[in-house]
């Protein structure tokens, strides 16, 4: 009863100076419009860029590091026990690219509830043949679907599918700017020569484009079969095991569990990419800093607005304090004045903020570099939109609290007697 | 007779810039149903003295009994309590809110009370603006009466709780002598047809005259009663 006479007596203010109302409200969609907007534009394009190496980048990459063996027969060795051993110009031989038995370590570690997902992987040293020239480069063999679940594959195919890969027998997706200086196009037959001299024909079912140009000049993908088949291999043969895991920020733990549990060599994500993440946070503190400078200016806003309409209403605040109402009323009165402006400013504010998202969601945008973006990127996460209205709650509270709590000190002795 | 208001010994200092004694170990009592007016010289206390009984003033030595319940320790929260439960006020000024209608006016005291629902606050307010002869008004916003009006709406407003006292600051200050003999005239009824306590600041003789009791101050004291 009381809470409902106090909301009715705070609107009654509200309405009546609803000019007032509207720009203090107007002040709070405007930040709150901007935070949402910002955030949502930073985390897109935080999101895109890093999406450009970390979605392309196994969490874990299991594989036989060419290394000479730390145990060197020296040291094992009783006669030279206690010697001190200096060995040098060490090299390391009989070790093998391939993984041993990679068909079971997958099956291993398909069954760890960490692990989303696993692609294995053939990396291939090959020359292109163009007319008479030779360029070095690097075929990929890979799990087509695999790789497609775990590592967005398809994003990076301008031309062609992906799939043509797996259903086509000897074919090949070319990097763009390997196509290019091969004058290759769909359907072609393109000519490559193995490190053993052997040359073997492939056919041409797509182009990609990653981004990185360096990359798509010497890279192309092939079916895991293909590559095996043009290294001569059989069909275990298998040089890297990639995973994703479902929680990355575990990688370099679980990495060297798995190296010490397979024996193989293993390399994380964080330790290859750590620049990546540093950029992602700086970026989004920046954003956090701006958004919360809007609200705290609107917050600044809502409070004269408050002292004003304090001072306006005196004979009110005294006449409701001398029939009955308590100091507390009248702060909660105040207090939900602020509240209700920050509630429906802030609404609008997330109403106007995913506007203008989806606004610059549609601003086309090209770049050469992300062959599959068309336009802006947006991240419609909804943590900023319960973000946005808590702070903007938080904020009006804030700014109402001091102009309440004088509301409720003024002695009505002194306004009524002051007449 | 029971008691309705009793002051004892009340005194009060203002220090502000000197330190004045206002009210000089004022006391008396106001029993059920009494009409009594206090008058004095501009500046004896009257004003102040009623401000303390009303509560709202709470800087004073002395004790303070309303309704046999000393008011003397009680918190700003239970004062109000009690102001919205025992106490109707009319002031010089009508203080009605402008965002308001009339009833809504008259019936805010109630609903805070919240003894009632609101459809019988309601119904209780246009009950009071009846006697006052304004129900008329009833949904007019406040700023659209004239002077006598609203005055009549702020008494239906002192009244609408069923007060144990009505406490009247110059209630007529601000009105003309047609509109001061309308108040005087509801006040006069109240009194005697409704058996309202009411302690009404004026100093209007004329006025004072014709209630039950007169209340006289000078310099802080009551010399006569």
């Amino acid at each position: 009863m009381n809470t409902k006479l106090i909301f009715t007596i705070a609107k009654s203010l509200l309405v009546a100076r609803w000019r007032q109302t509207l720009v203090a409200a107007i002040g709070v969609t405007f930040s709150i419009a901007m935070f949402i907007t910002l955030l949502g534009f930073m985390t897109g394009l935080n999101d895109l860029l890093d999406g450009l190496i970390l979605n392309r980048t196994p969490h874990i990459k299991l594989y036989n590091e060419l290394k000479s063996t730390p145990n060197q027969p020296i040291a094992i060795s009783d006669k030279f026990k206690n010697n001190y051993n200096f060995i040098h110009s060490l090299k390391p031989s009989g070790t093998r690219a391939e993984i041993y038995n990679y068909g079971a370590i997958i099956e291993a570690l398909k069954n760890d509830k960490r692990v989303f997902g696993v692609a294995p992987k053939l990396v291939a040293q090959v020359f292109y043949n163009v007319g008479a020239i030779d360029v070095t480069g690097v075929i990929n063999g890979i799990d087509v679907e695999a790789e497609n679940k775990l590592f967005y594959f398809q994003d990076y195919i301008t031309a062609g599918k992906f799939i043509d890969l797996k259903n086509t027998p000897n074919s090949i997706i070319l990097g763009k700017g390997l196509a290019d200086k091969m004058l290759a196009n769909i359907g072609d037959v393109v000519q490559v020569t193995t490190p053993k001299g052997d040359r073997i024909q492939l056919k041409v079912v797509g182009f990609f484009q990653s981004g990185l140009q360096d990359f798509d000049k010497t890279q192309s993908y092939a079916s895991l079969s293909t590559a095996q088949k043009l290294l001569g291999k059989p069909s275990n043969y298998v040089t890297d095991i990639q995973i994703k895991l479902t929680d990355m920020s575990l990688a370099p733990l679980v990495g060297k569990e798995y190296a010490k549990v397979f024996n193989l060599d293993a390399e994380d994500i964080q330790t290859a990419n750590s620049q990546f993440e540093t950029g992602s946070s700086v970026r989004s503190i920046i954003s956090y800093a701006v958004g919360i400078t809007l609200l705290v200016v609107a917050g600044f806003g809502i409070y004269n607005i408050l002292n004003m309409m304090i001072y306006e209403k005196m004979d009110s605040i005294a006449i409701l304090k001398a029939t009955g109402f308590s100091g507390k009323d009248v702060n909660l009165i105040f207090i939900s004045i602020a509240l209700t402006i920050g509630f429906f400013g802030g609404l609008a504010g997330l109403i106007s903020g995913f506007g203008l998202s989806m606004v610059i969601d549609n601003v086309p945008f090209n770049t050469a570099a992300l062959p599959t973006i068309k336009t802006y990127p947006i991240n419609y996460n909804p943590k900023f939109y319960v973000i946005g209205i808590i702070f903007s709650l938080i904020t009006t509270y804030f700014a109402g609290l001091f102009p309440a709590r004088k509301a409720s000190k003024i002695d009505p002795v002194v306004i009524i007697r002051g007449k | 007779m029971s008691i309705v208001l009793q002051a004892k010994g009340i005194s009060k200092n203002f220090h502000d810039p000197v330190t004045i004694q206002v009210l000089k170990d004022v006391s008396f009592e106001i029993n059920r149903g009494e009409f009594v007016s206090v008058i004095g010289k501009s500046g004896c206390g009257k004003s102040t003295l009623l401000y303390i009984l009303s509560t709202m003033d709470t800087d004073y030595e002395g004790d303070l009994f309303i309704d046999g319940v000393a008011m003397r320790n009680k918190k700003e929260g239970e004062l109000a309590l009690v102001r919205n439960e025992k106490i109707g006020f009319v002031f010089q000024f009508h203080y009605l809110l402008n965002e308001f209608s009339v009833l809504r006016n008259v019936m805010l005291p109630g609903l805070k009370l919240g003894k009632y629902t609101e459809q019988e606050v309601e119904h209780r307010a246009m009950e009071k603006l009846r006697v006052l002869g304004i129900d008329n008004e009833a949904h007019k916003m406040a700023n659209q009466l004239s002077g006598g009006q609203k005055q009549r709406v702020a008494i239906a407003r002192a009244l609408i709780n069923d007060p144990l006292i009505i406490m009247g600051d110059e209630p007529t200050g601000n009105l003309d002598k047609k509109n001061s003999q309308i108040v005087f005239d509801i006040f006069n009824e109240l009194a005697h047809e409704f058996k309202q306590t009411l302690l009404i600041v004026t100093h209007d003789n004329e006025f004072a005259q014709s209630t039950d009791r007169i209340i006289e101050m000078e310099d802080g004291r009551i010399i006569r009663m």
